[in-house]
């Protein structure tokens, strides 16, 4: 069998391995060059972040103990021999889950809403004005950046403790976010339908409701879940700041050293954002068929 | 003048009788969910005490707040500032360096083509996955026990935080890998560990460090809240200055945070732009 592999000339062979040879030097340098650069960024962040090995070290004993710690009851017994005894607290701690997830549904169906209502005016295809979208795209930013719990810890000011200020501060986070998948979802779609509604001779609101909300309402719907199931992680701290919810109990136990509270508490916030999960998974799937559920 | 003929609609109803005559099922199912869905809304609301009263006088003390936000104003305090936003940045960038080193072992077991097993592969997920149920503001809480109160608490709450997210993001990646490269090195003669350095890393590299970036960029926000609970940053200052009413420190911090913001996704934007090229950043 003969050979398909043909060689170059000596003299050419030579020119393109020299130029190889640069390319990858020049490649290795670039690389080095970033990595010494991150370094030094890590240093420095490292020296104003206060990072002390040392306090590491020493105190890392800490963390394995603690998580041994609140795996055992005041008695000294390990937690589950005692179910009864651990989960003391049941009947109050899933009275305030439950709470926790109201919290975090009203507060993304009212983001959603006003989402729904804002998104079309901050699209690039739907928006009626310039000015106007320009207005609405500011606005989300603004929302969705500052974090909700420093809503919540304004709100809790303003409206008092409770859970309403929890709702208010997830909402409008929500709006923020939500808004912005949205418009996306909008630009997206195909605007033949539009023109079509459009000359007929509909206003801007026909042509949003019968030719771009169909379109869009598959993807909307799945943010929107997306989105309650991140909103039921926020809404378990916003009990940290007075916002209603489980958070409240938990910093409580954190705070007195009521270990075994903590590592209960604890674990009904991860089954709850479990089921969550796998629930709006489930609905995800359901409605949309499973390309959606990714 | 020709005429379009008029629709025959009773032939049309005969023709597609699922778009005409949808069983009753069908029709109202859509309706009833979004129904029951206001029912729960609104069961929320009256559950969760809320009341016209209530909201119209948090409304009439939020408008005052916001006037005497205005105008934004540090009074003095701006070196301060300055310094807990660069311990916020630190922290955001430490941290979520931190968990990206130790996630990427970690997501290779949990990696389907890598740890074909579900045996082994099972418990790690699950590990992650509860990781990731814990809000970075609990982890910041346990480790304000270990270390004390500080920054340190708030690099390590983000790095365990992450960690979860990275395990799973980067296990994905891995699993969307293409095979043939890892089957040419083992063609090739080389051992398990040539193929995930060759094959597997050259592919998965770019991905990750796109999503590193990423999370750098969002962990800035989650470093700006965790003060809140003590783990030092920018988020102490703010809670402080809200609990003391100074209202025109605290929307002056506030403006610090959305400009770091800010720039931090356009310094990332840049750099994601230069690693995996424009089409990847979309």
């Amino acid at each position: 069998m003969t050979s398909a592999v043909s060689i170059l000339p000596a003299q050419q062979l030579a020119a393109l391995n020299d130029a190889y040879r640069v390319a990858v030097a020049r490649k290795r340098l670039r690389m080095t060059l970033a990595t010494a650069v991150f370094f030094a960024v890590l240093v420095i962040a490292a020296i104003g972040a206060e990072v002390n090995p040392v306090t590491f070290v020493n105190k890392i004993g800490n963390f394995v103990s603690y998580f041994d710690r609140i795996g055992t009851l005041e008695s000294g017994a390990r937690v589950w021999s005692d179910i009864g005894e651990w989960f003391w607290g049941w009947k109050k701690w899933l009275a305030l889950l439950g709470e926790t997830v109201l919290i975090s549904y009203v507060g993304t169906l009212a983001g959603a809403i006003l989402a729904f209502a804002l998104n079309f005016l901050a699209a690039e295809n739907t928006s009626p004005a310039p000015w106007l979208r320009f207005t609405i795209r500011r606005l989300m930013e603004f929302c969705r950046t500052v974090p909700d719990i420093v809503f919540a810890l304004i709100f809790v000011i303003a409206f008092g403790l409770g859970p309403m200020a929890g709702v208010l501060a997830i909402m409008i986070h929500s709006v923020g976010a939500l808004g912005k998948l949205y418009s996306e979802i909008v630009e997206n779609i195909d605007m033949k339908p539009v023109e079509g509604v459009r000359s007929t001779g509909a206003s801007w609101i026909a042509c949003i409701r019968f030719a771009v909300v169909p379109q869009v309402a598959a993807g909307f719907a799945s943010y929107t879940l997306l989105r309650f199931e991140i909103n039921v992680r926020g809404a378990s701290v916003m009990g940290f700041v007075g916002a209603g919810g489980i958070g409240q109990e938990l910093v409580v136990a954190v705070r007195k050293f009521f270990y075994s509270d903590v590592s209960a508490i604890l674990l009904m916030i991860i089954v709850t954002v479990f089921l969550i999960d796998i629930g709006t998974g489930w609905a995800r799937g359901r409605l949309f068929g499973k390309e959606a559920r990714a | 003048m020709t005429r379009l003929l008029a629709p025959d609609s009773g032939e049309l109803r005969g023709r597609y009788p699922e778009v005409f005559d949808r069983p009753a099922s069908s029709r109202l199912a859509i309706p009833a969910m979004l129904l029951a869905a206001f029912g729960i809304f609104v069961f929320g609301l009256v559950e969760l005490e809320f009341s016209p009263a209530r909201m119209l006088a948090g409304l009439s003390q939020l408008g005052w707040i916001t006037m005497m936000m205005i105008p934004p104003d540090p009074g003095g305090s701006l070196p301060v500032y300055l310094v807990a936003l660069g311990e916020t940045l630190s922290i955001a960038l430490l941290g979520t360096t931190l968990a990206a080193l130790l996630a990427l072992p970690v997501s290779l077991l949990a990696a389907k083509n890598i740890v074909p097993s579900g045996i082994f592969r099972f418990p790690v997920r699950r590990f992650l996955d509860s990781i990731r149920g814990v809000d970075t503001l609990i982890w910041a809480l346990v480790w304000i026990n270990v270390v004390g109160l500080g920054p340190f608490a708030g690099v390590l709450a983000i790095a365990v935080a992450d960690f979860g997210a990275f395990g799973k993001l980067f296990s994905e990646a891995i699993e969307a890998a293409d095979k043939k490269q890892v089957e040419g090195i083992r063609a090739s003669g080389g051992n398990a560990l040539h193929e995930i350095r060759f094959g597997l890393m050259p592919q998965v590299l770019p991905v990750i460090a796109g999503q590193v970036l990423y999370f750098i960029e969002s962990n800035t926000r989650s470093a700006t809240i965790i003060g809140i609970v003590g783990a030092g940053g920018i988020g102490l200052q703010l809670a402080e200055q809200i609990r003391v009413l100074e209202w025109q420190k605290v929307s002056f911090l506030i403006l610090m945070i959305l400009v770091a913001v800010a720039a931090i996704d356009w310094i990332s934007g840049k750099l994601r732009f230069a690693i995996i090229g424009q089409r990847a950043v979309v």
